[in-house]
């Protein structure tokens, strides 16, 4: 037993009356909570993060977790978070470290947006009985066409299209490398994407090769450390991101412990086996605005200007401007991912501090390119946070093309979002290396579940577009006429150009 | 709910008002008293060279003295006079609708293609959105709007509109949920050569407005309906696009029938979704647009509003009922009912 010097974050306790000594907790917990003498099964609560993995196991239902069962003394300001960091930064001397997205109670502004419905005026659209489109094409567009007249007189077209990702729904899983997750679990969601007709991103970590059947469905990362990265892997992938940041830690770099990096994921990544897999804060080939620009070339060129160029960035206060300057790059698309984004790991102040809530982001970047009229130059995809259809479809009515799902992704694979990824020890075998933890995914069964996920939120996206009168996703993107401020202070509304309720 | 009623005749013979009234008026059950409007092509002969600005002035003190300056900074007005209105029990003046024949001064447009379209619609721009008290509610050469807020018959009588006689005409009656009563709100809307009327709601109007205002069109009339005539004109005279590639826009193919069509005509449509994704318009609708050239009607992706067709000789009549097109045309041919997003096209032959 440790013993600590701060109350217990969890307790964990066994109602003996059920428990049948099956030892599935015993067995199944990674972080070493439960242990055998004799027969009996002793707990270490100090070692639980409310990972679940026991009580989802447990056929008696015999385990009781309770939150916080010796709490501080109560205080506004000096919260129970706030002294136990500053007791273990006291103790360490070392920056905290945390996993997930940002955890402080921001107000949510989706949940202050409500969406419309028809009524008399015009009918709702029933997706059952009428087309309903929400196919989508992720790339640069055209600002207008040219037609000329061909030697028969006929008008042909003369403008050439860039070449565009097709999604089937405005959903795509974005970048998790192999590495940060486990093999399996990249495998589910190549699965998912793939029978749900959309792209995954493959992160800063390479591609194993066993996702190479999967190729057609993913979009290949280049980050500031390059691991990974050769021409064999640009070119297996629909579609080539550049990540300048990420919502969880705003100006930062990644850090993949080397205790993670294992024979595959060495290889994976080209670095030497059991070595931290440190990206540094800055692409150290960017330097400003034109540079990327010629990133973005140089990586269009490699690949005869047959994929999509997306640029990844945090929401910044001037996420706008920066977007503008992308999109004036040869860039296709431009990611942006919120102050909620998920992460293996991030120094906490960061997660918690850095960075501005996606809903303000997209509204700021569409109304920047509408104003200056390149809105066609780029695609929008928007990330961080995003927990369901209605904040899918508030996201596109906001001015994003389509969005990426992180965590939501894992939670249909397991994550209970303990926020332990960093530890590598994921007992859903998820955020881990672990091969036994890893085999805990069964990725046909993992695919399905992540397939059913988007594949419900695309319903719910079909009936919320209907009851809206709207049958295609086109109709929907920018249109803040479809959406409404309750109880949003006037500032915000008018970042994110949308009316109050009643108005 | 609105009726909606356009006719052409495809060799430029004329036609006086008096017969678009009576078939407007025939389809008062889907109007409500509250709007009606008219719009005739080729009726300005004697000012056949100048740009016929329709303005609804509320006082002619302050805004006409602003709208005259702008006007003679930018150009030549012509001639100018209150539109002849003659009040009737049911209508009595609102507004004072005055109008100019007008000559841009081409020269101080830079950078355009169409310098004096460019001009003057940016003049309709800046005095909508800008001076108070006055609505540019008619900018084109040698056609002219005329809408109250009234039964149609009132609005008629109101202008005499059958002292005019025009190829084209346009006309609405209007059942309002926005904006009732205010005369700016009624149909036809028009912008240069663009007229439009418009029987129903568009759902897409939020993404469509950021579309045409990112353009450089500025919506000021609170209504959707603005949107199309934009469209028009930003699609139709800026991009050079065809009627049946801006109705294509508009009311594009569905996905399911793009996939089967021919490579070369898989290609278009795929080009034109991706490019006019944004102008794309959805919700109930039944359109039909007019230029000095042709009319154009069509409908939203899975008609939810009614369009029929008649012809008889040079004529085209394009209606929300059948039974207004009989009344101003008992020998009109060929009824018939176009399909779901297909352009109904007339053009002059002459």
């Amino acid at each position: 037993m440790t013993l600590g010097s701060v109350p217990l974050r969890y307790k964990v306790s066994i109602d003996r009356d059920q428990c049948m000594q099956c030892m599935r907790c015993v067995d199944n917990c990674s972080y070493g909570v439960y242990r055998v003498e004799g027969d009996n099964i002793l707990i270490d609560s100090r070692k639980c993060t409310a990972c679940h993995r026991c009580i989802s196991m447990c056929p008696r239902d015999a385990i009781i977790l309770q939150e916080r069962p010796v709490d501080y003394r109560s205080h506004p300001l000096w919260t129970a978070q706030t002294r136990e960091d500053i007791i273990n930064q006291a103790r360490t001397g070392k920056i905290l470290l945390a996993g997930m997205g940002n955890a402080l109670e921001y107000p949510i502004i989706f949940d202050r947006l409500v969406l419309d419905a028809c009524q008399v005026t015009n009918p709702s659209i029933d997706p059952l009985r009428e087309p309903m489109e929400l196919r989508t094409y992720i790339g640069k567009k055209p600002a207008r066409l040219e037609f000329r007249k061909n030697d028969q007189g006929d008008v042909e077209l003369a403008t050439e299209l860039a070449p565009n990702l097709k999604l089937e729904t405005p959903i795509m899983i974005g970048h998790m490398s192999y590495g940060a997750i486990s093999l399996n679990t990249q495998l589910s969601l190549a699965k998912a994407v793939k029978a749900m007709g959309t792209f995954m991103g493959t992160g800063e970590g390479g591609m194993h090769k066993s996702l190479h059947p999967y190729q057609d469905h993913t979009i290949v990362q280049v980050a500031s450390g390059r691991f990974g990265v050769d021409i064999d892997y640009l070119e297996r992938g629909a579609a080539i991101e550049i990540k300048i940041g990420q919502g969880a830690k705003p100006g930062i770099g990644g850090h993949l412990p080397g205790e993670k990096v294992c024979v595959d994921v060495s290889c994976t990544r080209m670095i030497p086996l059991g070595s931290d897999a440190i990206s540094p804060a800055p692409h150290h080939d960017i330097y400003s605005i034109e540079d990327l620009a010629q990133l973005v070339r140089s990586l269009k060129e490699a690949t005869e200007w047959k994929k999509p160029v997306f640029v990844k960035i945090a929401a910044v206060h001037n996420v706008a401007a920066i977007a503008a300057g992308i999109a004036r790059s040869s860039a296709d698309a431009v990611v942006i991912d919120g102050f909620r984004g998920g992460t293996g790991a991030a120094p906490k102040v960061f997660r918690d501090n850095v960075g501005i809530p996606i809903e303000a982001a997209i509204a700021a970047v569409d109304q920047k390119l509408n104003d200056q009229g390149i809105r066609n130059e780029v695609s929008i995809i928007a990330s961080g946070g995003i927990r369901n259809s209605a904040d899918l479809a508030k996201s596109i009515a906001l001015g994003a093309d389509a969005v990426y799902i992180g965590t939501a992704a894992l939670i249909a694979l397991g994550c209970r979002v303990c926020g332990n990824c960093y530890r590598g020890l994921c007992p859903w075998g998820i955020a881990t290396q672990r091969q036994d933890l890893v085999e805990r995914i069964d990725p046909d069964i993992g695919a399905k579940n992540v397939a059913n996920l988007i594949h419900a939120w695309t319903l719910e996206l079909s009936e919320l577009m209907g009851a809206a009168g709207l049958n295609s996703i086109e109709s929907l993107r920018g249109n803040r006429d479809r959406l409404r401020g309750y109880m949003l202070d006037e500032g915000l509304m008018k970042v994110l150009n949308v009316k109050p309720v009643g108005a | 709910m609105c009726g909606i009623i356009g006719v052409i005749n495809r060799v430029r013979s004329v036609m006086d008002g008096s017969g678009i009234k009576k078939a407007l008026s025939l389809m008062n059950e889907r109007g409500s008293g509250e709007g009606a409007g008219y719009v005739g092509y080729g009726i300005y002969p004697d000012f056949a060279d100048c740009y016929a600005l329709h303005v609804f002035y509320d006082n002619l003190v302050e805004p006409k003295k602003k709208v005259d300056n702008l006007l003679e900074k930018w150009g030549r007005i012509v001639h100018q006079e209150e539109i002849p209105t003659y009040e009737r029990p049911n209508l009595r003046k609102q507004h004072i609708p005055w109008r100019y024949f007008y000559k841009p001064h081409k020269d101080l447009m830079v950078g355009s293609s169409t310098p004096e379209d460019d001009l003057v619609k940016n003049l309709v721009m800046d005095i909508n959105s800008c001076i108070e008290g006055a609505l540019v509610f008619s900018s084109g050469i040698n056609l002219g709007v005329f809408k109250a807020a009234g039964w149609p018959e009132d609005v008629a009588d109101f202008y005499r509109i059958q002292d005019y006689k025009g190829y084209i005409w346009l006309a609405h009656n209007r059942y309002p949920t926005n904006t009732p009563g205010w005369w700016g709100g009624a149909h036809p809307f028009n912008l240069l050569d663009w007229s439009v009327v418009h029987n129903g709601e568009i759902t897409s109007y939020g993404t469509n407005r950021q579309y045409v205002e990112s353009n450089g069109y500025k919506c000021t009339m609170f209504t959707d309906t603005e949107v199309v005539a934009y469209l028009f004109d930003l699609l139709g005279r800026r991009h050079g696009l065809s009627e049946d590639l801006v109705v294509k826009a508009l009311a594009p193919p569905f996905w399911d029938e793009i996939d089967t069509m021919t490579e070369r005509d898989k290609k278009l449509n795929l080009a034109m979704r991706l490019t006019y994704g944004s102008a794309q318009m959805n919700g109930p609708f039944a359109i039909i647009v007019a230029t000095s050239q042709s009319i154009v009607g069509f409908t939203d992706r899975i008609k939810l509003r009614p369009l029929v067709v008649g012809e008889n000789g040079d004529k085209l009549y394009i209606s929300s009922e059948e039974a207004a097109i009989r009344i101003m045309d008992p020998k009109v041919q060929n009824i018939r009912m176009p399909r779901a997003g297909e352009p109904v096209v007339g053009r002059l032959i002459v």
